[in-house]
């Protein structure tokens, strides 16, 4: 009888473990795409963006180069459906007019197409270099296009001080195929839902590089943007910074500004 | 004050806030650049009268204006050569010098542009509104700027292109010093034309492309004067004269794009001077990401060129090749990217090989090497005649 007891004590404390660790598991996975959810809705609606930035790249003796760009969003407001963008080169000036449209989508590969202004030719070109540099820089190509929401599985691991913030800690897993990554780790906060500082992970799962969004303001719309994103590859020592200019949430973009067509008349 | 001066200022006050206005709006882009070239012959010259020397120089400059304001924009591009061997190789062109207004879906474009249709990279079938400037390059990628009248129409199911070309621009050869040339040298001061209109004919192009998930298609129709000429020696035997036929081309080309690979294809059906025929590009890249654990990628390029003109038609050397390529990018700050190739003629064993690289210097500066190597075996192969001309060509671009 005692014996039994015991068992059946054993076998109760035995499942409720188990239930509660997947009862936490599910938890720590909802509440990190609650909050990722969270911080990527609160920039929806904003229609349409256009920025002019500066790239500077930084080799680990500190040497500098630097390029200016310009970038229009189309916000494709469907979760299911990837925003679409355009990237235009303004200097180096042998590049002047280059120009990269991205129409991306959420699991399968973008489309993507290239356009070089001195043979004045539009090149569809693959998608599945996701973890390339992009130009050179310390982005990946998957760090620089749009980030979407359902890009990603998520785990909510912790609570810490950002700054004078406290951040949300999630992990961020790709589902998307060709990415360079094995895990990121990302830092939004509790009061505006901004990401704050992100941990990418390489493929043989070690730190890579580390990337600190700062200097948020907060545009008529609602909308917050970050106007220095640096990225540091914690292996090598580069640096790119990218500095953005004012964002502009009225340019009249639409629809035909983001079909290759237009590729060779953007200037 | 008195009713004049209140006119006077109103007047002020409303071109100075018009000006402004203006000036907010209009967008004006300077930028030039200034090549040195000098090529280096590995060989004597094979035919009389060629320049002997091992080296050729070069300068180049091409300044760019471009204005936009509102729908409208406008560009001038003119481009300057100088040769110090030959003087059919130096030029006055301009590659740009048009007025376009634009809606979103319509635009009409006014003058002299450069566009670009097709999908290779061994041989360019389908690109036929620009000339080719053919003593830039032998590849045949530097191009004449076309003088004509382009209406666009964008819709979602794609873009449709009709372009009015009033002015045929003639094919640049190599002069009596020039490499790169035939025994006997080409009147491009003597063309002839089919066409009664002469330069004047007015040629029509149609194009429509698109994309369908993975797959981009461009279908293309041409009616008038070819880019290409016959060459057939003058009444005297001293020179040949470039001849221009009417002629009917209809084109299409195809990518599709599917993980790192790029399956090409370009193929024509031209109703040439005697006859009609048809003639194909297609093959692949496939591109390696990040090789060996660097940022460089590694492409692999094949294609296969066939064309099924005849003899009377004009002169091709892309009729029954293979072309192999590879393509290496650092992706480094520096843009450092190297393509090398070789093309081997099935019928004739003739080949062709050649090597591009370049990489830029600081923020202003590209340096730039080109390498061509020809080999033909006897006087009855068509590049014969450019065998000697094997050459490297070391180039600095500085960029304003």
């Amino acid at each position: 009888m005692k014996f039994k007891t015991f068992a059946a004590m054993a076998l109760l404390l035995a499942f409720s473990a188990m239930f509660a660790e997947r009862a936490l598991a599910s938890t720590a996975e909802e509440k990190g795409f609650a909050i990722a959810a969270r911080s990527d809705r609160s920039d929806v609606g904003f229609g349409e963006s256009a920025v002019e930035l500066q790239m500077i790249l930084r080799n680990a003796a500190g040497q500098e180069s630097t390029r200016s760009l310009r970038i229009s969003t189309l916000e494709k407001p469907d979760e299911s459906v990837g925003d679409k963008s355009l990237v235009l080169f303004e200097t180096p000036r042998d590049i002047e007019g280059t120009a990269l449209l991205s129409h991306a989508k959420i699991l399968d590969p973008d489309n993507q197409w290239l356009y070089l202004p001195a043979l004045k030719r539009v090149k569809r070109i693959s998608s599945s270099n996701k973890s390339g540099p992009f130009v050179g820089s310390e982005f990946a190509f998957e760090d620089f296009t749009a980030i979407e929401l359902n890009k990603f599985d998520y785990r909510h691991v912790g609570v810490d001080a950002c700054g004078e913030l406290q951040c949300d800690v999630l992990e961020r897993l790709p589902r998307y195929e060709n990415s360079g990554y094995t895990k990121q780790v990302a830092w939004i906060d509790q009061t505006d839902y901004q990401i704050r500082k992100v941990e990418f992970y390489d493929r043989r799962g070690d730190l890579l590089k580390v990337l600190d969004l700062r200097d948020y303001r907060q545009y008529d719309n609602g909308v917050w943007r970050p106007h220095l994103m640096s990225m540091t590859n914690v292996q090598t020592n580069k640096q790119t910074d990218l500095v953005y200019s004012d964002y502009n949430f009225d340019a009249g973009l639409d629809e035909s500004d983001f079909v290759k067509g237009r590729l060779s008349r953007l200037r | 004050m008195n009713s004049i001066s209140k006119t006077c200022i109103a007047v002020l006050a409303f071109l100075s806030s018009a000006l402004v206005a203006a000036a907010d709006e209009a967008s004006w882009d300077f930028s030039a650049n200034v090549e040195l070239q000098s090529r280096f012959f590995t060989q004597d010259a094979r035919w009389s009268g060629q320049n002997d020397q091992a080296g050729q120089f070069a300068v180049a400059t091409t300044a760019e204006v471009r204005w936009r304001s509102g729908n409208q924009r406008a560009a001038f591009m003119p481009y300057l050569r100088w040769d110090e061997a030959d003087g059919d190789r130096s030029l006055i062109d301009l590659r740009e010098a048009y007025w376009a207004w634009e809606t979103d879906s319509f635009e009409l474009l006014v003058g002299a542009n450069t566009v670009f249709w097709g999908v290779t990279e061994s041989v360019h079938l389908v690109d036929i509104i620009n000339q080719t400037d053919a003593v830039a390059d032998i590849d045949g990628e530097d191009k004449l700027g076309q003088p004509l009248l382009n209406l666009a129409l964008q819709r979602d199911w794609g873009l449709v292109s009709l372009y009015v070309m009033p002015y045929f621009r003639a094919r640049t050869f190599a002069g009596t010093d020039g490499r790169f040339r035939t025994p006997l040298t080409v009147a491009t001061d003597r063309p002839q034309f089919e066409s009664s209109a002469g330069r004047n004919h007015i040629d029509l192009a149609l194009r429509y492309s698109h994309y369908i998930g993975d797959v981009d298609i461009g279908l293309s129709l041409y009616s008038g004067t070819s880019r290409e000429p016959r060459l057939l020696p003058d009444e005297n035997g001293s020179a040949l004269l470039p001849y221009y036929d009417q002629i009917d081309q209809l084109g299409v080309d195809l990518q599709y794009t599917r993980d790192a690979w790029l399956w090409k294809l370009e193929a024509i059906v031209r109703n040439g001077f005697a006859e009609t025929f048809a003639a194909a590009v297609g093959g692949f890249e496939y591109t390696f990401y990040q090789v060996g654990d660097s940022n460089a990628d590694f492409g692999l390029l094949l294609e296969y060129q066939y064309d099924a003109r005849s003899k009377p038609e004009p002169v091709t050397i892309a009729d029954n090749d293979v072309f192999v390529g590879a393509r290496l990018a650092l992706n480094d700050t520096q843009d450092t990217a190297l393509l090398a190739g070789v093309g081997y003629d099935v019928d004739t064993g003739e080949t062709f090989v050649t090597i591009e690289a370049e990489r830029r210097l600081g923020e202003d500066y590209v340096l730039e090497l080109r390498t061509r190597v020809f080999t033909a075996a006897g006087p009855q192969q068509p590049t014969y005649t450019l065998a000697r001309d094997d050459y490297v060509q070391l180039q600095v671009s500085r960029y304003f």
